[in-house]
Formats: structure tokens, C-alpha cells, sequence
């Protein structure tokens, strides 16, 4: 097994708009994380992979303060968030996109959009450019939003996010469930919105979409970080694939 | 039509079925008075409107805001009090009737606050508990404190001249109806609950309504977006108290009367709760649907009943089950069918949503 830290992400803090280190999380008898450290660089897309139960969901909500880090310093943008209550943290500029589609199905998808829009009025330019590559939200804008087929509803929940811009995306597992042409779209979707330099903290099981997408990557196993380092090395090293993430391609084609 | 757009907050009943059965509904209850002008019908349609806010108001909380609360008589009955005590200890004068609204009014936004800053932040079935036990605490007190409340007999006490039933305030009846101060208090009473009816529909339709669906929906979600929903469900909590207070001192002022039966009793809130269900939760339009059919089944179901024992006489068995003795039973069973049959209440079903 690799040394973990190894790679260029072991200075956490330089130019990293998110640091982590030594945070510790326990979900009742539970010790889930147990010292994660790493950082995520300003403007880049950091993937956070990892096998099933590795703490990876547990890391984005321990981020979002909706379990409380035990022991540790969660810094975002030069200010320690861990112990701020939920709204707070979202407050300071973090879009979050909950696993399995996490919208509002009792809402329209507009009443959703105008929710997240919590600085005033939806700028429409700016919802104008997510029609662009989200089309079915434009073309179901008042249909209660659980009518939605599992890819939209995924698509309103990323829209959700990113409706007023965010120093921070942190997005859990956006591919789960997909049809692979929804994948597709998904890929050219998040390519569109790294031209904005959105940061962006992606957990996800699917590899290819990982390595379309990701500058850099984390990868965790029993509630550590084994491995940071460039996205490229990782997808050109089957060998250290197989090793850190134990994981059969052809599984996930 | 832009008045009607305005006055509904763009939240239209999105069923033909629905909107004749509303319009139905304001048109009788504007015209009681000329239409229905026996005392007793006054009576039920009084009691409708005043329902009908109640009732809404709770739908804020347990249908839009996913919050079971077991106090909403207790303010009720804070509103129907304070009423009652003002004129009862400072006379039946126009300020003393203000001065117990402000004061019905005040006494529940401080008590909502304390009991939902206490509980909200924790689970809601802790709520439930919490609101349980300071309505009864609440319910005692007001009989024990005799001399204050007029214990188990309430309190009957007088309204400003100008109200009161002997009061001719026309020389000409109208349409054979002569209007005197129970025809005004009526209309306080209809339009006080069609405005605040008004005013909690524009609430639910609200960016604050919305949050409080949300936060119904998804906690933990809506926490992530941003919105801290400790504040919505307090907030929420306080103007479903402040509508119910309003409720209770439209009531007082159309009995003239306030008493543990008419206003505290757990009877009244499971009465509540049911009219909600039946209408429809989340839906407003529910509270109007649910109170009325429910409180007009509760005062004229026995007078059906007996129509039909007489006519069903000499047919065996039949006079004996609709006798007009059992009424509760045939009232239950309809709650148990409506239940049954419309799980998202009456508006539900008529909206198409299953």
C-alpha cells in the first residue's frame, strides 16, 4: 500500500480553498473518520473515491457540519467551520448536492430553484446558462418536482446548487442510479461548469466519470485518506487502481 | 380577476369540484344572517367560520410545517379568555375589548416562543409531548383559578351596546331580517376569519412558506441550502398561535361567553385534528372544506337521523340503528371512511392526487 499523504496535496492550506486535517467522526458507537487529512485546491476538481463504507459520504457531511467533527480542523477559506451549525457553513459559500437525488419532491422544480436562490430573485442569466446544458428543467419548470425521472431530478439537484454561484460544490455520488447516456450527459454537464473555475469536491464509486472529470484525486479507505495525488497518474496506473481501490473496470463501463 | 388572484395569492383550488364547494361555502356564510336566520343555524354558521381560521391555522403548522402540536386549543382558548376577562373585570366598553385582544395576542406569541425555543430544536414527537402537558397544565389552571376564569362554569359577560342582541340598528329590516347587534357581531366575526383565512393563505405561499415545505419535507436538506430550521418552525409556530388566539376571541365575542368546554378541552383539539385530515393537510382550502362538513355533521346528523328512524318505522332493526341516540357511532364511522377512502383528504382527492 502507498504511503498515505503522498503527492502534492500534502501541504494542505497553500492555495487550498478547503483543508481538512486530522478530523475525527463518530456516528454513535461508530468511529468513522479517523484522522482524514487533505485539501482541496482553489478552482480545481478534486475527486473523493473509494470503496463502499470507506467514510467518503461521512466527509462531505461532517464538511457540512450535519455530523460534528469529533477531533480535528475543517478550514474553509482561512476560517475553521468544524463545529458551525449547517446553515452556517452553507452560508459561507458551500453548494451541496445530497446522494440519491436529494431534491424537494414536493415542490415544483421551480419552487426548488427559487429555494436555493437565497439571495433574492434567480438571476436569470445565469439560469438561462444551466437550461443550456439541463434542458428538462426548463421544459418541466412548474411540474411538481418528484414527477421526475431519476436523471433530472439528479439534474435539479446540481442545479439546485450552483443557481447562485458557490465558492464550493461538494457533490455526492451524482452517477448513482444513472443510465450510462445520462452519465454522458452528466460528464459534458460538470466539463461546462469547470470553465466557470468552480471549485468542486465530487465523491463518486464510477471511475470513468472520476477520471473525465478530476484534476486531482482523494482516495479513502476505513475512514482515512490513503492516497492524494493527480487524476492523470491514477488513470494511467491500472496496477495502483487495482491497489487502492480494489476495484474491476470492466464493472464500471 | 387580478382581485382574485391578489386575494388567493396566485394559490388557485385547481379543481372545478373544489371551487364551486368554496364559493359555496362564502356565499352562505356571507348570507347566513338572510339566508339561514334562525338562532341556531346563526349558531353552526358562526361556529363554521371560527373553525374554519382554527383550523387553518393549525393545517400551518401540522401541514405545512410537519409540526403535531396538542396546544393549539390552549391559544384558542387564550384568545377566547382574554376576551372574557377584559369585560368581565374592566366592562363591556370598546377598550376593554381592545385591551384583552393585545393582551390574548401577547400572551401567546410569549408562550408559543418560550414552548417552541424549549422543544423545536429536538425532535418533534417532543413537541407533541411538550405542548400536551402545558395545555393541560393550562386547562387546569383555568379552572382552578375560579375567580379569574370562572372555573368549570366560565365566564358569560357582556359586549359594548352596540353588539348585543337587543340592539336595533336599522329601523327597516332587510329582506324581512331585522339587523340588529347579532347580525354585527356575525360579521365581525365572518370577516375577521375570511381576512386572517386570507392572510395564512398568502403566509403558506409565501418564500417563508416555502422554506417551511421544505423544511416539512427534507431537515436536513433544507439545512444544507442554508435556512436554520429551528427559526422557520418557531416562527411558524408563533403565527399558528397568534391565528388561533384571533379564532378564540372571534368565538368569545359571538358567545359571549368563554368556558373550558367551549375552547380548552382535549375534545375540541381531536375535533381539530380530524377536520385538518378531512379536508386535507397542506392544502388550506382543506380547513374550510373539513370544518364545515365536519361541524354541520356534528349539529344535524341527530336531525337526519331522526328523519330517517321515522320513515324506516316498522322495519325491523333499521329505526334502531339510525336512531338519533346514535349518532356518534354512525359520525365515527364516516371519519373512519373519509379517512379510508381519502388519505389526502378531501382536497386531495379532488385535486387528482392520490
Amino acid at each position: 500500500m502507498r504511503h498515505a499523504h503522498s503527492g502534492p496535496l500534502k501541504q494542505a492550506g497553500e492555495g487550498a480553498l478547503l483543508a481538512l486535517t486530522g478530523v475525527n467522526t463518530h456516528i454513535g458507537h461508530y468511529h468513522i473518520l479517523q484522522g482524514v487529512d487533505f485539501a482541496v485546491a482553489q478552482g480545481g476538481f478534486t475527486m473523493l473515491l473509494g470503496r463502499n463504507g470507506a467514510g467518503k459520504t461521512t466527509c462531505l457531511r461532517t464538511i457540512m457540519g450535519m455530523w460534528r467533527a469529533s477531533a480535528g480542523r475543517i478550514i474553509f477559506d482561512g476560517a475553521d467551520i468544524a463545529g458551525e451549525e449547517t446553515p452556517a457553513v452553507a452560508r459561507r459559500g458551500i453548494g451541496y448536492v445530497p446522494e440519491a437525488m436529494g431534491i424537494f419532491a414536493g415542490l415544483s422544480v421551480a419552487e426548488n430553484l427559487t429555494l436555493a436562490a437565497r439571495d433574492g430573485p434567480i438571476d436569470t442569466s445565469r439560469l438561462e446558462w444551466i437550461f443550456g446544458f439541463f434542458p428538462a428543467l426548463k421544459k418541466f419548470w412548474n411540474l411538481p418536482a418528484g414527477n421526475l425521472s431519476g436523471g433530472q431530478k439528479q439534474m435539479l439537484a446540481v442545479a439546485r446548487a450552483i443557481i447562485e454561484p458557490r465558492k464550493l460544490l461538494l457533490i455526492d455520488e451524482p452517477t448513482k442510479g444513472l443510465a450510462p447516456a445520462i452519465i454522458g450527459h452528466m460528464i459534458e454537464a460538470f466539463r461546462e461548469l469547470k470553465r466557470t473555475d468552480t471549485t468542486i469536491l465530487l465523491v463518486e464509486q464510477n471511475f470513468n466519470f472520476a477520471r473525465a472529470l478530476g484534476d486531482t484525486v482523494a482516495v479513502m479507505d476505513s475512514g482515512r485518506i490513503i492516497h492524494t495525488g493527480a487524476m492523470a497518474d491514477l488513470a494511467g496506473d491500472p496496477g495502483l487502481q487495482q491497489q487502492l481501490l480494489g476495484l474491476s473496470l470492466d464493472a464500471h463501463q | 380577476m387580478s382581485l382574485v388572484q391578489r386575494a388567493l395569492s396566485g394559490d388557485y383550488p385547481r379543481s372545478r369540484v373544489l371551487a364551486v364547494a368554496l364559493l359555496l361555502i362564502l356565499v352562505g356564510l356571507a348570507l347566513a344572517p338572510f339566508v339561514f336566520p334562525g338562532t341556531r343555524s346563526l349558531n353552526v354558521a358562526a361556529k363554521v367560520c371560527v373553525f374554519i381560521l382554527l383550523v387553518a391555522s393549525y393545517d400551518l403548522l401540522l401541514g405545512y410545517t410537519g409540526i403535531v402540536s396538542f396546544a393549539h386549543t390552549m391559544f384558542f382558548g387564550i384568545g377566547a379568555y382574554g376576551i372574557a376577562i377584559a369585560a368581565t373585570k374592566l366592562g363591556p366598553t370598546w377598550g376593554s375589548l381592545a385591551l384583552g385582544c393585545v393582551a390574548a395576542l401577547l400572551c401567546s406569541v410569549v408562550l408559543s416562543l418560550v414552548i417552541g425555543l424549549l422543544s423545536l430544536r429536538v425532535k418533534t414527537i417532543f413537541f407533541a409531548m411538550i405542548t400536551l402537558a402545558v395545555a393541560s397544565f393550562f386547562s387546569i389552571l383555568a379552572s382552578q383559578l375560579s375567580d379569574f376564569t370562572g372555573g368549570e362554569d366560565g365566564l358569560t359577560f357582556k359586549l359594548p351596546v352596540s353588539l348585543a342582541p337587543g340592539t336595533k340598528l336599522l329601523e327597516t329590516a332587510v329582506f324581512g331580517v331585522e339587523i340588529n347587534g347579532k347580525v354585527l357581531s356575525y360579521y365581525i366575526v365572518f370577516f375577521g376569519a375570511l381576512f386572517l383565512f386570507l392572510a395564512l393563505l398568502r403566509i403558506v405561499n409565501s418564500p417563508f412558506g416555502r422554506v417551511l415545505q421544505a423544511i416539512r419535507e427534507n431537515d436536513f436538506r433544507a439545512e444544507a441550502i442554508g435556512y436554520r430550521g429551528v427559526v422557520y418552525r418557531s416562527v411558524a409556530n408563533c403565527l399558528s398561535a397568534l391565528a388561533a388566539t384571533a379564532a378564540g376571541i372571534l368565538y368569545a365575542i359571538w358567545l359571549r361567553y368563554a368556558g373550558p368546554d367551549t375552547t380548552l378541552s382535549l375534545d375540541i383539539m381531536i375535533d381539530i385534528l380530524l377536520m385538518v385530515v378531512i379536508g386535507g393537510m397542506g392544502t388550506m382550502y382543506g380547513a374550510a372544506i373539513g370544518a364545515t362538513l365536519f361541524i354541520i355533521a356534528q349539529n344535524y346528523l341527530q336531525d337526519l337521523m331522526k328523519l330517517g328512524t321515522d320513515a324506516a318505522a316498522g322495519i325491523p332493526l333499521l329505526p334502531n340503528l339510525i336512531h338519533p341516540d346514535r349518532w356518534l357511532l354512525w359520525l365515527g364511522i364516516l371519519f373512519i371512511l373519509s379517512v379510508y377512502y381519502f388519505p389526502t383528504g378531501i382536497v386531495g382527492r379532488l385535486r387528482g392526487v392520490k
